[in-house]
């Protein structure tokens, strides 16, 4: 990991919220104090380096559809199979390997309960393994951003 | 006044936001021209899904295990569900905590009821920090258990938005 100044003032400012106007990288270059080309150089470093996962709207899950976690127990030779069948879902974003019983943790998110099911049923035919099915009840907390604190 | 994006424009706008602004000075003239709509648009619709709360943030989105925060833990709580909207509350206001979810048990192969996401980068680091939690909380003697992630198959944002076509891969 290797952020220069840029790219920490541009976590920090602009991790929780952006400007949503025409030229949002100017506007962001205004506040920061530097140029447009500056910026968004620096994105495109961050994006190289694998730093930056995207830039724009993370969606509120039960407004913008359905979601799940799911997770299966797979035998451990079967592991990187699974998760590569798993991969090829596009309903499926984040899919880690988890030390547990249940060693294949992945979020599920698609236009509504239906569609999930779906793919749950699918899952489970083509692995044979049965999924646990965990939507959420209620949320205390959601912030997905997080402060980058005594970074090198 | 002009008109806003038909409904099949503001769908592919969704399904476009979700793999992340282009990266260009005019971002939503980009995403105006893949739509065949008008910047003008796209940014009044924009508007109204965040008034809508569509959204939880526009921002950065970044690569938090790229960012050198290896050490995801994720604790799950067998809470008692009296109590269940209390420590909820209070687990998702401590520090260090970044997403604190009621999830329903599964009897009998799934106890826990309560998910807490703990981003760190040294694994007993993450690991003294729960325990001191835990304990600062009152909730050491919860059946509990704390979930390493041992590697990170796929990380990308949700696809919400069906299909173009409307019938997706699976049916």
């Amino acid at each position: 990991m290797n952020l220069d100044l840029l790219s920490r003032q541009l976590i920090d400012r602009f991790q929780h919220g952006m400007p949503l106007c025409p030229e949002p990288y100017k506007e962001m270059a205004r506040i920061l104090g530097c140029r447009e080309s500056q910026i968004l150089a620096c994105l495109q470093e961050m994006d190289q380096a694998g730093n930056l996962s995207r830039i724009g709207p993370v969606f509120e899950h039960s407004r913008a559809g359905a979601s799940t976690l799911a997770a299966l127990a797979v035998p451990a030779e079967r592991l990187q199979q699974v998760a590569e069948r798993v991969n090829q879902y596009p309903e499926v974003n984040h899919n880690y390997a988890r030390e547990h019983f249940y060693n294949l943790w992945f979020v599920l998110t698609g236009p509504d309960r239906p569609h999930l099911d779906r793919v749950l049923k699918e899952l489970e035919r083509d692995t044979g393994l049965m999924p646990l099915d965990l939507p959420m009840v209620t949320a205390f907390r959601i912030d997905l951003g997080f402060a980058l604190g005594e970074t090198p | 006044m002009m008109p806003g994006l038909s409904a099949k424009q503001a769908l592919a706008l969704r399904r476009h936001l979700e793999g992340g602004l282009p990266r260009v000075s005019r971002p939503y003239q980009a995403l105006a021209e893949r739509i065949n709509g008008n910047e003008h648009q796209v940014l009044v619709q924009m508007h109204r899904w965040q008034a809508q709360g569509l959204f939880r943030r526009v921002g950065l989105v970044l690569n938090h295990r790229a960012l050198g925060f290896t050490a995801n833990a994720m604790l799950v709580l067998d809470v008692p569900d009296a109590l269940i909207d209390e420590v909820g509350q209070r687990l998702g206001r401590a520090p260090g905590i970044n997403l604190c979810y009621q999830r329903p048990r599964r009897l009998p192969q799934w106890r826990y009821n309560l998910f807490c996401m703990i981003h760190g980068r040294q694994r007993d680091q993450v690991e003294a920090q729960v325990q001191a939690l835990l304990q600062a909380q009152l909730l050491s003697d919860l059946p509990h258990q704390l979930l390493f992630s041992s590697h990170a198959f796929k990380q990308c944002g949700g696809r919400y938005a069906p299909s173009p076509t409307g019938a997706s891969l699976h049916g």
